[in-house]
């Protein structure tokens, strides 16, 4: 099964890239993103959890993390799909002396634009790979994966996971990463060392609801111009940092539920950010809605954002890479669910509709422009 | 795919299959050198993970046979 027709963008065009638990679709659309074209699905029955797109230094690249029962593999393209790499050795493995095998590529980062050649991957079991090629070779962050708490991480329900891979665009030593269950971790020399950075985090399946580490974070995201500030959605809870991690506030009042897995910071307005609280016991959208939450005052109130999409009898899931935004102006938010929809918004959050159903189970939406 | 091998383990026998078909490798093993939860591999038609795994012997005119698992149910 190959897809039947490709996207054809020009320069400026949005692209959404979708991920699902059988395959890949690529979205495009001029900016007013009315109208959309689809291609997909590429790689056919594989997992598809990460997907970017590159486009420094000339570049017009999109990259996927794919697995099946044979492996898992990064492929690049730099024909919007039409071709991918199919590498003859997995690009991404641990080291023999690392006793690990690699089950899966959760995120692929492109690093700074004055970093052109460096990329990263978030993987499971949680460790972070960094290229310094443009993604040709890989190695492991050692100075992660030899943390002494690593030993200590526990697996999620979904599995030991490095989600989260956030660089901070003006200090390129810094960085933050987030792991699943393990917390939130900050590098100040480039990925040598790595503090926890977890104050003011719950922890409430262990005896010290205040643990220094080992906290189920989801999804953390920072604001672009203000990379002090970071969302966090935990595993219970919603936090705010201000200080780049250093410490934590609970922003989790007045939402249906504090549980949910994504979250995603507004490209222009650091006081704003989404999320797509999740009720705990199904783990769907509360009282049968879909709703997106958004603050548009760093947390200190939330309102539902739903018209266009389904208040009753509708019980939808997004998981933490399921929701992005991209960066035009008014910003386009968009998720897709577990039971295969995309839905988009072009005004911010404020209405919306779907442009995607009946593909299978969506993991992972990322935004583009060309 | 039928292809003619040497040695006296599957490993070895393996080892010959990756020099002709270098993609396959990392495929069928882990990269801790590990065959693939979902893959199975037999020696004639046993299962090598009841006689020794890669270090399983074989015999001149042994046939390996490398199958993925039909596993379903998954968690999707």
């Amino acid at each position: 099964m190959e897809p039947k027709t490709f996207v054809n963008p020009k320069n400026g065009s949005a692209l959404l890239l979708v991920g699902t638990m059988k395959g890949a679709f690529i979205l495009s659309s001029d900016r007013d993103r009315e109208r959309w074209e689809v291609s997909g699905p590429h790689f056919p029955g594989r997992t598809v959890y990460a997907l970017a797109y590159d486009g420094r230094a000339g570049r017009q690249r999109l990259w996927a993390g794919t697995s099946n029962f044979f492996g898992t593999l990064l492929h690049s393209s730099d024909d919007f799909g039409r071709t991918w790499t199919n590498p003859d050795t997995a690009p991404i493995k641990f080291p023999e002396d690392s006793g690990q095998s690699l089950k899966q590529i959760w995120q692929i980062i492109p690093g700074r634009e004055q970093e052109p050649d460096k990329m990263y991957c978030g993987v499971e079991p949680a460790a972070l790979f960094e290229s310094n090629d443009g993604g040709q070779r890989w190695s492991l962050v050692r100075g992660l994966f030899n943390h002494p708490h690593r030993a200590k991480w526990e697996p999620g329900g979904g599995g030991m996971c490095l989600h989260t891979v956030l660089l901070d665009p003006g200090n390129a030593m810094r960085m933050h990463i987030a792991v699943s269950t393990g917390g939130v971790y900050r590098t100040d020399d480039g990925g040598q060392s790595w503090q926890s950075r977890n104050q003011g985090l719950t922890a409430e399946f262990l005896p010290d609801k205040y643990p220094e580490f080992g906290q189920c974070v989801h999804k953390v995201d920072r604001h672009p111009s203000r990379p002090e500030r970071l969302y966090l959605q935990n595993h219970g809870g919603l936090f705010r940092s201000d200080n780049a991690g250093d410490s934590w506030q609970d922003i989790g009042k007045g939402v249906p539920s504090d549980f949910g897995f994504s979250m995603v910071a507004h490209p222009h307005d650091p006081d704003t950010a989404y999320i797509f609280p999740l009720e705990r016991e199904m783990r769907v959208g509360p009282d049968g809605k879909v709703r997106v939450y958004r603050t548009k005052n760093a947390g200190g109130s939330w309102e539902p954002l739903g018209a266009g999409m389904p208040q009753q009898d509708a019980y939808e899931t997004v998981l933490r890479d399921g929701m992005a935004a991209d960066a035009l102006d008014p910003a386009g938010i968009y998720f897709g669910t577990r039971s295969g929809k995309l839905y988009a918004s072009r005004d911010e959050g404020v209405n919306w509709r779907q442009i995607l159903d009946r593909v299978p189970a969506i993991t992972c939406v990322k935004t583009a422009a060309v | 795919m039928e292809i003619e091998v040497s040695g006296s383990t599957v490993a070895e026998a393996l080892a010959g299959l990756w020099r002709a078909y270098p993609g396959l490798r990392d495929r069928i093993l882990t990269e801790q050198g590990e065959v693939r939860q979902h893959v199975n591999v037999f020696v004639g038609e046993e299962d090598i993970r009841y006689c020794g795994g890669l270090s399983a012997p074989i015999k001149s005119g042994s046939s390996i046979t490398i199958v993925p698992a039909v596993s379903g149910g998954t968690d999707d």
